[in-house]
């Protein structure tokens, strides 16, 4: 169970880093961060309203606009150059991790398992925490959400005729500034809400960022830029993975969680289903 | 190559005039010089953006601190070991990273890198994690003490000569202009009759050996190693001193490399948050001076003297 | 033995076949042109010869050998050299540094990582440079010199390496009538050790400088033969008018 549910965490993590990577060809060095400021979001939001669902709410909201923010006013001016992209969100990652640091301290803040979710639920004949299971099933229901706004709604025939072909997409007269900021946000507030629904696993402490960044890397590498399935796939290979290897060789779990990741690069260079090579 | 000279010279006289405190930061200085360069090879010249490069930096510092305090192995043979299993390291984490390109390649050495770092966190047995590898000795080549400032400051002085003049003469060979060419024009150079993959692997290799040799100096002169050097911010900070420099020349990742350990140290004396003004640089940096610190505010400068 | 053998050449894109099956054959000294509309899938075919593009299905042999498997910088190492339609040279550096560039891709110093390029390089360059009249603008960077030069540093650079089998792709595109002048003086200076295929789409301009012409379109060979024969075929004019 441990498994899958930081397959589900790892999932909501990577899925906005894909989107934002597949559409924009950003690698958005600042998600490890957004994760960690929406938990600290979180944190800050529980203190007053003690529900969890608020707090995820608040956090998907504020990240997404503060992504939005870093997106339209910073990205935006050098959208021509890639590489400057990925260095000024490696900057505001420092930035916002030492901000956080300032506001909220050194210490881990634990975030408190909704009182619903604290008994363990019996299914199958085995006995699950029940919050982690519904880790797994908001994984799974933001997945379906996900893939219904790509295939069905005109917003995700837009993003994946942006993904396939941003020029194609342009001359057919896509409003594509709009839509990079609009998906921007979107892969922000899924970073920001993840990381308060992380919460009662994590917690929020300084260097949730550093911790989280690798792992959605190796997830969307494994699992294919621009692939919701990749993402997805990716996530609980990737957590099985660690989890496993964290239970037989604890030192070594870091290593071992980047060996599915170079099997797939040597073999298929852009990922289980990845829309283009990285 | 008089400017060069020049430099050199200055340098050598610096702790005739300065006290202990400025020959130790120098030391600093010329050991993040060498690191910053190797990142260029591969940024500047290769055309490959690496957000790892700590990771060669952090291994053969930690490989020669293990190798003294578990093997208890003698400095002349603890160097070309570390050494070598570094640009092995090197060579295989190649294979990996240029399986991609671009920001593709810049994600492989970045996660390779954090795999390292998260690893000498957790493998406490071997690395004492959090604590850090401390009792280190600095080597003593030919019988010189080298636990003073000075005596020091020349060791590294003269080794960062060595690597940089190297690293010179590898950009100004026939490698070093086909190199160029395959930061220029990929296709093209393979349709010349370049193995574009492998002039890239070399390239990759050779900058992980000079990165392994500023881990050297940067073990030798802390006596101590801890995770952080293993840090994507350890990677940032050499990338900015790249950048800051201009990557287009030799000279410029060295000039970064004071500028940015300079300010390093000026700041933390008054804000305790290096971070976040670390961060601060980066993105006013890249946003406003792309090309480096001088060649942008000479620009500026040029605009603003025009307008007034 | 021909210079250059294609059979049931494949590749498509999607759903999209842009090349459909598509066999020729040039022999050795020969002056081949290909023609066709926009699409027809003429840069395609040449990015399937030198690699840059992996084919579905087909073979590709130069002078007998199969390099349908070689990568590219291989089959240029057996003798095959192009020019692109988009100039990809190397803007900062000299017309001479370029040229080269391109003599180093054959030579073993290459691998040198110790002292300079030899001068005989950039010596030898010049002479090749001289070759298509450039010689008195050898010192300059790319940038600075004009589009019809850009074109002919193209030409040098894939002259330079002595081709057995040399691929043009639309050499005279975009040309002033004057430039268009001294190119085909060029290419009809190459002397006949090298085989020449040329793409153009515009038939008239490159009627004259080829002994066989193959018409392409929508990635097949529709037409193939000797100038009057393919003027003459009605096949010829549907394509051109129908589009």
């Amino acid at each position: 169970m441990n498994s899958l549910s930081l397959g589900g965490l790892l999932f909501l993590l990577a899925a906005g880093f894909s989107l934002i990577f597949g559409l924009m060809r950003i690698a958005n060095l600042t998600h490890g961060s957004l994760f960690m400021l929406g938990a600290y979001v979180g944190v800050t939001t529980m203190r007053y309203v003690p529900s969890l669902a608020v707090a995820a709410l608040a956090a998907g909201l504020s990240v997404a606009l503060f992504g939005g923010l870093l997106e339209r006013f910073i990205l935006r001016k050098i959208s021509n150059n890639v590489l400057s992209q990925v260095l000024v969100t490696l900057g505001v990652s420092f930035i916002i991790a030492d901000a956080c640091l300032l506001t909220w301290g050194g210490d881990p803040i634990p975030i408190p398992t909704p009182e619903l979710l604290q008994k363990p639920v019996r299914l199958a004949g085995f006995i699950f925490p029940a919050y982690r299971l519904a880790v797994v099933v908001i994984a799974v229901v933001v997945a379906i959400g996900l893939y219904l706004l790509m295939d069905r709604t005109r917003l995700g025939a837009m993003i994946r005729a942006g993904v396939d072909d941003p020029e194609m997409a342009r001359a057919a007269g896509i409003p594509v500034s709009r839509l990079f900021t609009t998906v921007f946000c979107l892969g922000a507030a899924l970073a920001g809400a993840g990381g308060v629904i992380a919460g009662p696993i994590n917690s929020a402490y300084p260097g949730l960022d550093a911790d989280m960044l690798p792992l959605a890397l190796i997830v969307v590498i494994l699992g294919g830029v621009g692939s919701l399935l990749g993402a997805f796939v990716g996530a609980f290979i990737t957590g099985f993975v660690y989890t496993f290897g964290v239970a037989l060789l604890p030192d070594l779990a870091y290593v071992i969680l980047f060996l599915p990741m170079i099997l797939v690069i040597a073999f298929r260079p852009r990922g289980l289903f990845g829309k283009f090579a990285a | 190559m008089k400017t060069a000279l020049a430099v050199i010279v200055a340098a050598a006289l610096l702790p005739l005039i300065a006290g202990e405190y400025y020959v130790n930061l120098a030391s600093q200085i010329v050991i993040f010089a060498v690191f910053a360069a190797s990142i260029n090879l591969l940024l500047g010249y290769g055309g490959l953006p690496t957000l790892g490069h700590a990771a060669y930096l952090g291994v053969a510092a930690y490989l020669s601190a293990l190798l003294y305090l578990k093997l208890h192995l003698a400095h002349w043979a603890i160097a070309p070991l570390a050494l070598a299993g570094t640009t092995l390291m090197a060579g295989v984490f190649g294979l990996i990273a240029l399986r991609a390109t671009g920001l593709g390649f810049l994600m492989l050495t970045l996660a390779l890198s954090q795999v390292l770092w998260g690893t000498a966190y957790r493998w406490v047995s071997m690395t004492d994690g959090d604590n850090g590898l401390r009792g280190l000795a600095r080597p003593a080549p030919f019988g010189l003490n080298l636990n003073e400032a000075m005596p020091f400051y020349y060791f590294v002085l003269a080794v960062g000569v060595l690597a940089v003049w190297m690293m010179a003469r590898f950009v100004a060979s026939p490698f070093g202009a086909t190199l160029r060419g395959t930061r220029d024009q990929p296709r093209r150079m393979s349709a010349l009759g370049y193995d574009v993959w492998l002039i890239r692997w070399i390239t990759f290799v050779y900058a992980g050996f000079w990165g392994a040799v500023s881990g050297l100096l940067f073990v030798y002169y802390h006596k101590y190693i801890h995770p952080v050097s293993l840090s994507l911010a350890n990677s940032a900070e050499g990338l900015l001193a790249v950048i800051a420099g201009g990557s287009g020349t030799l000279a410029g990742p060295l000039v970064g490399a004071a500028i940015v350990l300079l300010l390093k140290n000026w700041v933390s004396a008054y804000i305790e948050r290096w971070n976040m003004l670390l961060g601060f640089v980066f993105v006013f940096i890249v946003v406003f001076m792309p090309e480096g610190v001088v060649p942008g505010v000479r620009r500026l400068w040029r605009r603003y003297a025009s307008r007034a | 033995m021909a210079a250059l053998r294609i059979q049931g050449l494949k590749k498509a894109f999607g759903g999209l076949p842009a090349i459909n099956d598509v066999s020729l054959e040039v022999a050795a000294g020969e002056r081949r042109l290909i023609i066709g509309p926009n699409g027809a899938g003429k840069t395609t075919l040449f990015n399937l010869l030198t690699g840059d593009l992996p084919r579905d299905a087909g073979s590709i042999a130069l002078f007998d050998e199969e390099v349908s498997r070689f990568s590219t910088s291989r089959r240029c190492h057996r003798g095959l050299a192009r020019t692109y339609q988009i100039i990809t040279l190397f803007p900062q550096d000299t017309l001479e540094h370029n040229v080269a560039l391109s003599l180093l891709g054959l030579s073993r110093e290459r691998w040198s990582m110790f002292g300079r390029l030899p001068a005989r390089f950039y010596a030898d360059a010049r002479a090749v440079l001289a070759q298509v009249g450039l010689e008195a603008v050898a010192h300059r960077p790319i940038a600075e010199v004009a589009y019809g030069e850009k074109r002919r540093v193209e030409i040098a650079m894939a002259l330079a390496q002595k081709p057995r089998v040399l691929l043009l792709d639309e050499p005279l595109a975009g040309l002033s009538r004057e430039e268009r002048g001294k190119v085909k003086a060029v290419i009809g200076a190459i002397p006949r050790e090298t085989t020449v295929v040329m793409i153009e789409h515009d038939m008239d301009t490159a009627l004259d400088m080829a002994d066989r012409i193959t018409v392409l379109h929508y990635g097949r060979v529709i037409v193939e033969g000797t100038r009057s024969e393919v003027v003459a075929d009605p096949k010829t004019r549907e394509v051109y008018l129908g589009h």
